[in-house]
């Protein structure tokens, strides 16, 4: 096979080997598609309904699940302690790494270039390591089962990325605006908050998308950290949701479609940043 | 670089330090002590390497490290899936980004949604099992989430499900940044698709590739937790049990969190065995930057 474009096939073949790549393109959507299908149309079923007839379209279309898995789950709540703790978490890592990349990107000091790449290691390091020492100082803080204790842990976890993101964006901004503020007498933090940042708008953007996915969707540093009823956030409270719904697969997954509407609704609108945020940690530029 | 006084640097960097204290540096330490001892509370007697040979006597750590290792498989799964996927599609096929949104979704939604989303469809009397039927291959549908057999390589296809489209937008990426002479130029050499594939386009994409590969299996070794709570609970048995969920029961189920902290100095060691690799190649980078 070949879809040589110098046309010594010509076209026949080579529309045919694209038909051939459409095919392939199309059996990948729908494996991604159709378990998403199955969620939504399920969703809209009766319990009877979905004995009788699981995979076709919802007859009659039934919305009394929305009722039930607000009933049974406490979606606002859980809602509004995984708004508090991502907002919280994001925020003070934002400040604190904003601080530690101008200092990376454009100060000398000693062990400059080995604590970088430390902080850059540190990226990958799997939470599960760090939670038993922990859990056991923020119990002994009195600090287990509040919000700050975790807004703490969470922004001490996604400040790698931060740093290591912002660093390479601060690098990337031409000395020579930095250098004319210098000539009017600015201070380093009228540098950082009046220059740097204003033009660091898209990595901004990347950096809080990618760090507010990470306390969003996490669900074992919750698990440890907020286990009571009413400070759970959202992954933790439909994990709970899932497994008490087991038999009534209907609003189980009418559960899951309402816990995941805010992330498809920031990615329909804002998928750039998503996909470029993503893979930031690993292609340069 | 801006001329500052010595203390003006540090200035910056204390609060970050501070934090990145709390959250990694005094963990990190403290799981080395923890491990060599029997805490009860918040901290015990010394105990040596006690805490360590009960877990490589444990015959059950010793099947979820064969868990995690099985897990490896899906690893070039991805990789080969991932590639091929990048690569037609960065012939900007019609509709190619649309394509590219849509396989991405999966790694948008959050593992526990997908985990409890998939402990549904996977049931015995599931949906899966139900459409198998409905196309004749009835003698396919098998229990997906309930046979020890068969339910580590379920949580597989999952966690493949999920996780394949940052791998596909990854190399995509790469590619798209690329100089496109240089992977047309196989094409004048009247080279086919395959051959280009195995001699232009992989040798360019073999950093991404190395970096993805490392991830991955950091991923399959160490950040699968969500998955297997939310799909089996590292059940039926033990047949799912892997190492986070290890490290998790010691510590919060079994009150044991010096155990806890023995696998979890092993799992931090493998991570810094297999992140060097990606060092190598970032050091590589900053050389040429700076050059």
């Amino acid at each position: 096979m070949s879809d040589d474009s110098m046309g010594r096939k010509g076209r026949a073949t080579r529309s045919l080997t694209s038909l051939g790549k459409h095919i392939f393109l199309i059996f990948g959507i729908l494996l991604v598609l159709l378990p998403l299908y199955f969620t939504v149309i399920t969703s809209f079923k009766s319990k009877q309904n979905y004995s009788a007839d699981k995979f076709g379209f919802p007859s009659p279309f039934y919305t009394g699940n929305i009722e039930t898995a607000l009933r049974g789950g406490r979606y606002f709540v859980w809602f509004k302690n995984s708004a508090i703790l991502a907002v919280g978490s994001v925020l003070l890592s934002t400040a604190v790494s904003a601080m530690a990349a101008f200092a990376f990107a454009r100060m000398r000091f000693r062990f400059r270039n080995s604590m970088l790449s430390i902080v850059t290691a540190l990226m990958i390091v799997p939470p599960v390591v760090m939670l038993v020492p922990l859990f056991l100082l923020l119990t002994t803080l009195h600090m287990t089962s509040t919000f700050w204790g975790a807004i703490l842990v969470y922004a001490g976890l996604v400040t790698p990325f931060s740093v290591y993101l912002l660093t390479n964006f601060f690098k990337s901004i031409p000395f020579e605006i930095i250098e004319s503020a210098l000539l009017d007498g600015a201070s380093s933090w009228n540098i950082l908050l009046k220059i740097l940042l204003p033009l660091s708008g898209p990595a901004l953007v990347t950096m809080i998308v990618v760090n507010t996915l990470w306390v969003w969707n996490d669900l074992l540093v919750a698990l440890v950290l907020l286990p009571q009823d009413d400070l759970r956030p959202l992954m933790v409270g439909i994990t709970v949701f899932g497994s008490r719904y087991n038999n009534d697969v209907p609003v189980a997954m009418m559960g899951m479609l309402m816990a995941s509407i805010p992330m498809l609704l920031l990615y329909l609108f804002g998928q750039r940043y998503f996909i470029q945020g993503l893979v930031a940690g690993a292609v340069k530029g | 670089m801006l001329r500052t006084n010595k203390i003006t640097p540090w200035l910056f960097l204390t609060p970050m330090l501070l934090l990145l204290i709390f959250a990694f540096g005094y963990p990190l330490v403290s799981i080395f002590n923890f491990s060599f001892r029997r805490i009860r509370g918040a901290t015990g007697p010394f105990i040596g390497f006690e805490n360590y040979r009960q877990v490589f006597k444990d015959d059950v750590f010793r099947e979820t490290v064969g868990h995690n290792l099985l897990l490896l498989i899906a690893v070039p799964i991805m990789v080969i899936i991932s590639i091929l996927v990048a690569v037609v599609l960065y012939e900007r096929l019609k509709g190619w980004q649309l394509y590219r949104s849509i396989l991405f979704i999966p790694y948008i939604l959050a593992v526990p949604i997908v985990g409890v989303v998939f402990s549904n469809i996977l049931q015995l009397n599931g949906i899966l099992n139900e459409f198998l039927r409905s196309v004749g291959l009835g003698r396919l549908g098998l229990d997906w989430i309930g046979n020890p057999d068969l339910t580590l390589w379920s949580v597989m296809g999952v966690i493949i499900w999920r996780e394949v489209g940052f791998g596909i937008v990854l190399f995509l990426a790469r590619l798209l940044s690329l100089n496109e002479e240089l992977i047309d130029a196989g094409k004048v050499d009247g080279a086919n698709w395959w051959q280009r594939l195995w001699y232009v386009i992989i040798p360019e994409l073999s950093t991404v590739i190395e970096f993805y590969v490392v991830i991955s299996i950091i991923t399959m070794l160490a950040w699968v937790f969500s998955y297997i709570y939310t799909i089996s609970r590292g059940g039926p048995g033990n047949a799912t049990q892997v190492m986070e969920l290890y490290v998790y029961n010691y510590a919060f189920r079994n009150q044991l969190p010096g155990i806890a902290s023995a696998v979890a100095v092993l799992l931090f060691l493998v991570t810094i065995i297999l992140i060097i690799p990606i060092f190598r190649l970032r050091s590589g980078d900053e050389l040429e930057e700076t050059r």
